[in-house]
């Protein structure tokens, strides 16, 4: 189908951006659009304006700040592919963004986007829970910074204002006793996943401190097993499996139980990842 | 608002091309519609079968899921340019001989895609091809005879046997 019609404008600041969110009631901000053209294109969403923010300068950098990376919310999915700080210093997300969509879909989509749109089955909103990292946002009354525990809210909604505009993502930068581990199922290569998992600990002697496992496509959000993750911080996989906490829902792609399962089945996967040396 | 427009210029497989456009028009279609590019094809309209794929400033995207208006100034390069200027010449070839295409309706964003993969040179592996081909579907041939088209036109190009 085609979109429905609707104004566009392009920010070339972000102040720009906010006010212009202010002005318009039903408006969207124009990142990537991997996600939000899909939706008008189906005609799921028809604002009335598209704020087009690709032009605004400065939002695009990947850089290495206090101990912690930072990566702006333009950052295209086949930019931090590429990006050799990305796997030096966020493994887990390099290891992720080889999952997300198709070639095509990598080069347009942004991170920002995808963290702001919340797709439940998403992989960067679960390596953001997974890595304990933070979204900055800038709204009116100017910029603040939500941590990734309180930023996803619920199906597709986040902590993000009416008027605020996601500018960049943050996370610690990996040390040297950094473990991660990622793994996905999905039907199809680049389909949203049945079940996926980006999980990150901290290696300490033979086991493991820190554990995060995020689990997604298994609720509302991405969400933390974290009985799982005591269990596996002993080093007990089978007594990890065992203690999976989640809840799935049947949905389109399969049964709570097959979700179930599955969630256990990557569990194993990422537990061996995570007793490997860091790349 | 029913009709908001805006004129941009962008260039359009080599040529100066200046058009005023609704903005919810998508590249696909203004290429199709407004150019009479029609070698683009429009199938799922949501980003997920390829078959729309395009170039923009020498990156593939998704023809779909990019306004028209967000083209301004970009260059653009369709299934035409790229046949016309015989950077696909072999491929089109390997295609043919191999039966790689039936109906053909995927065929532009199949090879649009592969060739993406190839000019970054080298012999990509099967897996690696179909990971590359894995957006654009084809609902006729199945893909081997794609995947041996692309990988003999990889080792062709490096230098080995066709």
């Amino acid at each position: 189908m085609k979109p429905a019609p609707f104004a566009y404008k392009r920010a070339r600041a972000l102040e720009e951006a906010v006010a212009a969110l202010g002005e318009h009631a039903d408006a969207r901000l124009l990142a990537g659009g991997q996600s939000l053209i899909a939706t008008l294109n189906m005609r799921l969403s028809a604002p009335r304006l598209l704020i087009d923010i690709n032009g605004i300068g400065g939002l695009d950098g990947i850089a290495l700040k206090a101990g912690k990376l930072e990566i702006g919310a333009l950052t295209r999915h086949a930019q931090a592919e590429r990006s050799e700080v990305i796997a030096r210093h966020a493994p887990l997300i390099a290891r992720a963004i080889p999952h997300i969509g198709h070639a095509a879909i990598r080069n347009r989509g942004t991170l920002g986007g995808s963290i702001a749109f919340a797709d439940p089955a998403a992989e960067l909103p679960a390596c953001l829970l997974a890595l304990d990292g933070e979204v900055d946002a800038t709204g009116p009354k100017g910029k603040r910074t939500i941590k990734a525990a309180d930023f996803f809210k619920g199906l597709f909604e986040t902590a993000l204002g009416p008027q605020d505009v996601l500018t960049a993502i943050r996370v610690p930068a990996a040390t040297k006793d950094t473990r991660v581990g990622f793994a996905e199922l999905a039907r199809r290569h680049g389909d949203y996943a049945i079940v996926g998992l980006a999980a990150s600990a901290r290696a300490d002697g033979k086991s493991f401190a820190d554990v995060r496992l995020a689990f997604f496509g298994v609720g509302a959000t991405a969400l933390r097993a974290k009985k799982a993750e005591t269990a596996l911080a002993s080093g007990n996989v089978d007594a990890a499996v065992a203690a999976l906490d989640l809840d799935p829902q049947d949905d389109l792609q399969a049964t709570a139980a097959v979700k179930k399962h599955l969630a256990g089945v990557l569990l194993r996967r990422v537990a061996k990842q995570l007793m490997e040396a860091r790349p | 608002m029913s009709h908001f427009a805006l004129d941009i210029s962008l260039t359009v497989n080599g040529e100066r091309v200046s058009e005023r456009v609704e903005a919810r028009k998508m590249l696909v279609d203004f290429l199709r519609e407004d150019l009479g590019l029609t070698g683009s094809h429009v199938g799922c309209e949501h980003g997920v079968c390829g078959a729309c794929t395009v170039r923009v400033n020498g990156e593939i995207v998704r023809g779909c899921l990019m306004l028209a208006v967000q083209c301004d100034g970009a260059t653009v390069e369709t299934i035409e340019g790229l046949s016309d200027s015989g950077e696909l010449a072999d491929l089109q070839l390997a295609f043919e001989q191999r039966n790689a295409l039936q109906c053909g309706y995927c065929t532009p964003g199949m090879l649009t895609a592969a060739q993406d993969l190839l000019k970054r040179g080298g012999v990509p592996s099967r897996d690696a091809i179909r990971e590359h081909l894995s957006g654009n579907y084809c609902r006729c041939t199945g893909y081997h005879a794609i995947v041996d088209a692309v990988e003999a036109v990889a080792q062709a190009r490096a230098g080995g046997k066709p």
